[in-house]
């Protein structure tokens, strides 16, 4: 199960809305082990794709240096599919490299709703998880 | 003479959970072959017949090996090789 907290939701959501057409990304760190996604770090998606994305590598290695540095991982990776259905795609899984994420996608190919749902993407194998959205803010 | 190469998670089970490892080698390829002789299956997640694997981001200090000649970029004692594979994904 992915929790979350609204204000963390509404920011992945306005991220996706503010890049569409383009497909957006990021994460959302949080201390490491304790599943707590905490500060937002929305990223520049360096392939400005409708149909793909990518974490330019040198903010990539900034971003996750900084992780590092505070002792947190990475507890939720999102990303928009902005024709398509918010599930994990193909190539979504083939590239899941942080097996202790919780991969959250996003649709924004309808105008008035956002779809927003959250899987763990492990060895290849995808499984849906319920999301509960925590009524608090969190810190950043 | 030491250099040390951070593995990302996924990576570590070639390395017996170690979040890094340490090796020796002219160029980035004599490094990789180094830690293979340790390290047995890493060095095929990081390098195809073409070279770097595209979706793995290779940096050596503060700068991505593929600015530096990638496979031939020379290192030395003291430096340091991040591993981390690309965080991408598409429609399909």
């Amino acid at each position: 199960m992915l929790t979350i907290s609204g204000v963390l939701q509404a920011k992945i959501i306005a991220h996706a809305r503010a890049d569409h057409p383009d497909e957006a990304c990021g994460v959302i760190a949080g201390p490491a082990g304790q599943d707590r996604p905490e500060r937002f770090i929305p990223m520049d998606n360096a392939e400005r794709s409708p149909t793909f994305y990518r974490f330019d590598s040198m903010e990539q290695l900034r971003v996750w240096r900084e992780m590092d540095d505070r002792d947190e991982e990475p507890a939720v990776v999102y990303h928009s599919h902005t024709a398509t259905e918010a599930y994990p795609s193909r190539t979504d899984i083939a590239y899941a490299s942080e097996p202790g994420a919780h991969y959250v996608l996003v649709s924004t190919r309808e105008p008035d709703e956002t779809e927003f749902r959250s899987f763990r993407i492990v060895d290849g194998e995808v499984t849906e998880e319920e999301i509960r959205v925590t009524a608090d803010g969190t810190a950043e | 003479m030491a250099i040390e190469i951070r593995i990302p998670t996924i990576l570590r089970t070639y390395t017996g959970g170690a979040k890094s490892v340490e090796g020796s080698g002219a160029t980035l390829a004599d490094l990789l072959d180094d830690v293979e002789s340790r390290h047995g299956g890493l060095q095929a997640r990081l390098v195809d017949d073409a070279g770097l694997r595209r979706f793995v981001n290779v940096y050596l200090n503060d700068e991505d090996v593929r600015f530096l000649g990638g496979l031939s970029a020379p290192v030395k004692d003291g430096d340091t090789v991040t591993v981390l594979p690309a965080v991408a994904g598409g429609t399909r």
